[in-house]
């Protein structure tokens, strides 16, 4: 089943769309029974990666295996060995959860008995029993998105490609999410994560790969990437101006690197690694000096900081694809 | 992990999926109508508005070439204009499929992927036939009598052909516009284009120009063939293509299948790029 190991392997993959280059030799390695993140901004090529990956479309060039299977000569073996959870749920909301995921084991060719079997033991997996006999355009975000994991996960997958799984749900759906992502881990399934939010890509993901523009720009630990931009900063802002030095001079006894002060915004901050430590000593001795603290806290790298760190440009803002 | 084993039975060949999957693509297409009987409302809504108004309103001020009731004269127009506002409802079904990822889905998964267009064909002919049927129990109760027999059949069966050619411009379309919302802009033009038939009104008395196109226009093949076939009223016409209106009834959809069917099935391979 695997390539040594290795659930997915995708070696300088290129897909062009006209002038566009949304793939530009990407290469991209997930080891079998491991959750691998994609991080990157929109417009990046998480997605044509993830859409390639499992068969919607064809490659120009390079090589990619899912399972061991070559993606472009065997993609009907491929598809009977994946899972695919998109960007928005994509399940029918007219009909009920339970009605959508019969008909998905059905056409997934497990045949009427098994297909209503199957439904029902994945609506109690992912929680939804309850609502199962309600139609889908009634269900919460959150819900909708389980119902769209459940339908993802009905020969049980050998890989799961998420893509951007949480985007655009509340942080209470978002962590139901991530909790049903962790229960088919520990089932064995290897997932492919795309994301924008380091912190998701951090939670899951055993290892993450940067894409930026086509292409893979790093492939690390989530802590490796951390380190690489420095990890958590300890960020204080005081109500004067004329306080900045007195507050430099605290936080540099907790900080790892020189801290950085901004005058007009009245902001100091600096890389920490004994996280809540540092946090109460730089409260403490501030408090003690009688220094007016406007706000005070733990600020984890961004996704911003890490591209700016690898790619010397800022994330390139657009709106989400609709 | 499941209890339950989830391999594949390998005893069927690949032509009894492909019937398996579009039957069951057929029964989410079906389970749609039983969940929400209300858009069969919406979608003869318009028709049997039509019928009253024409039939009543207007119905009076109306003429027939030839002579003949005008109802009797409209009520096969109107089956023609169920069957032809078919395309706008493939057409919605399709773009709403499309643009919310669930063909996406489909297409990720080990199932014939002709299934899903095939699907949708024989679910849109199902539902045209319990239109139809409520159409002309309306037409019945309204005093519309046709001639009963294999005429009836063969016009039944000739309305379902021009719809069965019009799935293909609906699918086509579907996959063409962005989103349902352009596919709700489908009924602006398609109401003109049903207009200039003969479904309201005999051709011969429209200004000559119009006539010529109204008559050329595929629906009209089909009204007045059914109009035949049902031993209603046809209204008379004697340009070429209104005497041959049962052999251009059979031809019509033919051509627009050979054109858009390619088309449709082109624009479904194109998802791949």
């Amino acid at each position: 089943m695997d390539d040594d190991g290795y659930a997915v392997r995708a070696e300088a993959l290129e897909k062009r769309y006209g002038e566009k280059r949304a793939l530009d030799g990407f290469d991209l390695a997930v080891r079998a029974g491991t959750v691998h993140g994609l991080l990157g901004p929109n417009g990046a090529g998480k997605t044509t990666a993830v859409r390639i990956l499992s068969t919607l479309i064809r490659l120009d060039g390079g090589r990619a295996t899912v399972a061991g299977l070559d993606v472009a000569r065997r993609a009907r073996e491929v598809r009977a060995r994946i899972g695919l959870t998109g960007q928005y749920a994509a399940v029918d909301e007219v009909l009920t959860g339970r009605q959508n995921l019969e008909m998905f084991g059905r056409l997934f060719h497990l045949g009427g008995a098994r297909a209503r079997a199957r439904a029902a033991e994945l609506l109690e997996q992912f929680d939804l029993t309850d609502a199962a006999d309600k139609g889908v355009g009634g269900y919460s975000g959150g819900m909708r998105r389980r119902l769209d994991l459940a339908a993802s996960m009905i020969l049980a997958p050998a890989v799961l490609f998420l893509d951007e799984p949480t985007t655009g749900l509340d942080p209470r759906s978002r962590g139901e999410v991530w909790e049903s992502v962790r229960a088919l881990v520990a089932d064995g399934t290897t997932v492919l994560l795309t994301t924008q939010y380091l912190e998701e890509a951090d939670r899951l993901a055993s290892r993450i790969t940067v894409i930026d523009r086509g292409r893979a720009i790093a492939d690390d630990t989530p802590d490796g990437l951390k380190n690489l931009v420095g990890g958590d900063r300890i960020e204080v802002v005081v109500a004067e101006r004329t306080d900045i030095p007195r507050v430099v001079k605290v936080v540099a006894r907790v900080a790892d690197g020189e801290p950085d002060a901004d005058e007009t915004e009245l902001r100091v901050h600096a890389p920490v690694t004994d996280r809540v430590a540092a946090l109460t000593d730089v409260a403490r001795t501030l408090q003690d000096e009688g220094v007016r603290v406007e706000d005070i806290g733990l600020r984890r790298p961004s996704l911003d900081d890490v591209f700016l760190r690898l790619t010397g440009h800022r994330t390139e803002k657009e709106e989400p694809a609709a | 992990m499941s209890a339950l084993d989830l391999t594949a039975p390998a005893a069927h060949g690949r032509a009894y999926w492909a019937l398996a999957d579009c039957w069951n693509i057929v029964r989410r297409g079906l389970t749609h109508y039983r969940r929400q009987p209300v858009n069969i409302a919406w979608q003869l809504g318009f028709p049997i508005l039509s019928v009253l108004l024409y039939g009543y309103v207007f119905g009076s001020a109306m003429t027939v070439p030839g002579g003949g009731d005008y109802k009797d004269f409209l009520m096969p127009g109107m089956f023609v204009m169920t069957m032809a506002f078919g395309f706008i409802n493939t057409a919605t079904v399709v773009v709403h499929d499309s643009t919310k990822g669930v063909i996406d889905r489909f297409r990720s998964m080990p199932m014939s992927s002709s299934a899903v267009v095939a699907g949708r064909g024989v679910t849109d002919l199902a539902v045209a036939c319990a239109e139809l049927g409520i159409m002309m129990l309306t037409a019945l109760a309204m005093g519309w009598r046709p001639d009963g027999g294999w005429g009836f059949l063969a016009a039944f069966g000739l309305l379902l052909w021009l719809r069965f050619a019009l799935i293909w411009i609906g699918v086509w379309l579907g996959l063409l516009v962005p989103n349902p919302e352009a596919a709700g802009g489908l009924f602006a033009v398609a109401f003109p284009l049903t207009m200039i038939s003969s479904i309201f009104v005999a051709p011969q008395l429209m200004p000559d120009w119009l006539g010529w196109v109204a008559a050329w226009n595929p629906i009209s093949s089909t009204a007045a063939a059914a109009r035949d076939l049902f031993g209603t009223p046809v209204g008379g016409g004697g340009s070429w293509v209104e005497r041959h209106a049962l052999l251009m009834a059979g031809v019509w959809p033919l051509v627009l299948t050979a054109v858009f069917l390619p088309l449709a099935v082109r624009r479904f391979q194109r998802l791949s790029r």
